[in-house]
């Protein structure tokens, strides 16, 4: 038997073949186009890795020279930026814990009257170090602020504090993640990124598969509603989510010994929102696309940004206003911040609920466009 | 008693193209309706737009008393449709795919009645068997036990016997009688002359136009064609094609086998285009009734020409 030669004129068909398909597919041609375009935009000018401008709350009980310098200087360091002024010191632990700020300081009565004495009075910062890159520059940087804010008013009979040991006696908490383990934040993390991207594919080939079959006419044809459809298909994957979190749970403990601070109830809530929350975008995805291989694209089309700009990868509060407003926009942002909230700081249902309910909103207009998006007939 | 199928003046576009053409057609309960037509004509589009799965862009219409437009949950409860494509699951069991369905109609006494089913159909010792591994035979088979597990009223059967061997054929169509006779009605497409013959009535439908209806007699004999059958030896009849086909009159040259059926619309006018032949020697001539299939060749043919002559 000889065997054939390569030809060129066969390698052309196949190429020109190949060709004329990709112009008919607009989507991978959109994909081809629109993925390195929204790569570069987000890392260009989205991502941050050494955040600024985080929010932090002051709870002042001195009114000196000396507390007011600092506020100024910590509003005028490109790391902090004042948001709240606290009334006490409550209200300072319920913002961290809400994570409505990043940091909150708390300057002490006497401050300034202590620092005058020479006592080194303590001022007391405290960072939610959930994500540890989030706070890790910032905190850095705090102790070169303070020193700045101070040395121009250290002169005179107090010049000898500004050559000595620091007039301030500066305490730093890492709250919620005392020795800063990545771990502690990127398995939680984890835990959504998973379920977004499983649940999503999983579902978005839900119809597809139906469609491409040839199954679909069938489905049509027998009494059935749309949302007996819809949520038919969704359910199994509750339970195939369940299981992964079920996964994820126990690695976190036992291998990462991620701690598990809060109830497991209030993640059980979060959870069952979020996974329904992300099959029903899966499910929007498989009426709309109108192949397998497009509802792969939609799903990745949807990761991306999810991944990216959801303060898994990259700290939320680096991010420019544009930015976390998408961000806000995915379920995933809010997950990170209930399961991080549950897990390390031991949030009750009502302290997450801010994060829950922008969840449900996200599952209801899913649902909603799916449903109008589910063709009963074939026209 | 009403018609079980009642559409008036059906039309559907899509885009720019008409694929069915103010369409009307009656079919009476119990009645077995033969749907033929070329390719494209129309045939899938107007099953699916009497079981809700297309919306008419024209015409109105009830199927089993309801408004095709405004009643298809109602329809969907009472029609058995069987798509021309092999529609179940492929990745599930046959006993799986007919509880399925049974589950989707909320039938009571699901398991008795799938597995009444399974023994009909000379499937039940093979209800395990994933419907995906079956040939195209017990495929059709499984299709229809699915489509009539909930005693539906009306069965649309759309080209259910293509590519099925003739054997399988004539008990599918035995099951089709079968289910008349119990009060079924049945509007079945095909493209199988001799299935054309076993339906009570038949209409033939060619680019989206209704040409023809009643029952086989009544489609031959309107179609007025006439035709001589002649027979000969090989080589005659193979060049007799091509110069009778030429003649004047002469709408149609068939050969089947040896004998070669000669058709044309005029009687008077195909007799005067064969005579010359008819004093050939080895040629053994003589009437005959034009077919089902010569009826319809003729049918599209001429509809062809309409096409043309207005410019289409």
């Amino acid at each position: 038997m000889t065997r054939p030669r390569f030809a060129w004129h066969r390698l052309v068909a196949v190429v020109v073949k190949e060709f004329i398909q990709m112009r008919r597919d607009r989507l991978t041609f959109a994909m081809i186009v629109g993925i390195p375009i929204i790569q570069l935009l987000l890392f260009g000018y989205a991502i941050n890795s050494d955040p600024r401008n985080l929010p932090t709350a002051v709870l002042s009980q001195d009114n000196s020279a000396f507390s007011r310098a600092i506020v100024t200087a910590l509003q005028s360091s490109s790391y902090f930026r004042v948001t709240v002024l606290a009334q006490d010191a409550e209200e300072l632990d319920a913002m961290l814990a809400r994570g409505e700020v990043q940091f909150a300081v708390e300057i002490p009565t006497g401050f300034g009257r202590n620092l005058m004495r020479g006592d080194r009075p303590a001022l007391l910062v405290m960072a939610d170090a959930t994500d540890p890159a989030a706070t890790g520059n910032a905190v850095g940087a705090l102790e070169r602020v303070v020193d700045g804010a101070m040395a121009p008013l250290l002169d005179g009979p107090l010049a000898a504090f500004a050559r000595g040991a620091p007039a301030v006696d500066l305490r730093i908490q890492r709250r919620y993640n005392p020795e800063g383990i990545t771990q502690y934040n990127i398995v939680p993390g984890l835990m959504g990124t998973i379920l977004t991207m499983t649940m999503i594919i999983m579902t978005a080939l839900a119809m597809t598969r139906e469609r491409e079959r040839g199954t679909m006419e069938n489905l049509l044809a027998m009494p059935v509603r749309p949302t007996e459809v819809m949520f038919g298909k969704l359910a199994p994957f509750i339970l195939v989510g369940a299981i992964q979190v079920a996964v994820i749970l126990g690695a976190a403990t036992t291998l990462f010994g991620v701690p598990m601070v809060g109830e497991p109830g209030v993640l059980a809530v979060g959870l069952l929102v979020f996974i329904v929350a992300n099959l029903a975008v899966g499910f929007l995805f498989s009426t709309i696309a109108r192949n397998q291989l497009q509802a792969m694209q939609m799903s990745f089309f949807f990761f991306l940004p999810s991944i990216l700009m959801s303060g898994f990868m990259f700290p939320f509060r680096g991010m420019p206003d544009w930015a976390q407003a998408i961000g806000e926009a995915l379920p995933l942002t809010h997950f990170l911040r209930v399961v991080r909230g549950v897990m390390l700081k031991g949030n009750s249902l009502a302290e997450v609920w801010p994060d829950i309910w922008p969840m449900m909103v996200f599952l209801l207009g899913a649902t909603v466009l799916a449903i109008a998006r589910y063709r009963q007939t074939l026209d | 008693m009403s018609p079980v199928i009642e559409v008036r003046g059906l039309t559907k576009r899509f885009g720019d193209r008409t694929v069915v053409d103010r369409f009307d057609l009656q079919v009476a309960r119990g009645q077995i309706m033969g749907f033929l037509g070329p390719n494209g004509s129309g045939k899938t589009t107007v099953i699916r737009m009497l079981c809700g799965l297309l919306v008419p862009d024209g015409g109105e219409g009830s199927c089993l008393g309801h408004d095709i437009r405004t009643g298809s949950w109602a329809i969907k409860q009472r029609v058995g449709y069987m798509t021309q494509r092999f529609s179940l699951y492929e990745d599930l069991t046959i006993r799986e795919n007919l509880d399925f369905v049974a589950r989707l109609h909320g039938l009571p006494e699901r398991q008795a009645k799938v597995a009444e089913a399974l023994k009909r159909l000379g499937l039940a010792g093979r209800k395990e068997q994933l419907a995906g591994t079956l040939s195209g035979g017990w495929k059709q088979r499984l299709a229809l036990a699915a489509c009539v597990l909930h005693a539906p009223d009306l069965l649309l059967l759309d080209e259910p016997t293509a590519g099925v061997d003739p054997k399988a054929r004539r008990e599918f169509w035995d099951e089709i009688h079968a289910l008349a006779a119990g009060g079924m009605t049945v509007l079945v497409s095909t493209h199988y002359m001799d299935e054309a013959e076993r339906c009570h009535r038949i209409a033939y439908l060619a680019y989206g136009k209704l040409l023809a209806t009643g029952t086989v007699e009544e489609v031959v004999a309107g179609s007025g064609l006439s035709t001589w059958h002649v027979t000969g030896p090989e080589r005659r009849i193979t060049r007799l094609v091509e110069e009778l086909a030429r003649r004047p009159g002469v709408a149609m040259v068939a050969p089947f086998g040896a004998t070669l059926h000669v058709s044309g619309p005029d009687a008077a006018a195909l007799d005067a285009a064969v005579a010359p032949f008819r004093e050939e020697a080895d040629l053994a001539w003589s009437r005959g009734t034009p077919t089902l299939e010569d009826a319809f060749i003729h049918l599209m043919t001429r509809a062809d020409d309409d096409r043309r002559g207005n410019g289409a």
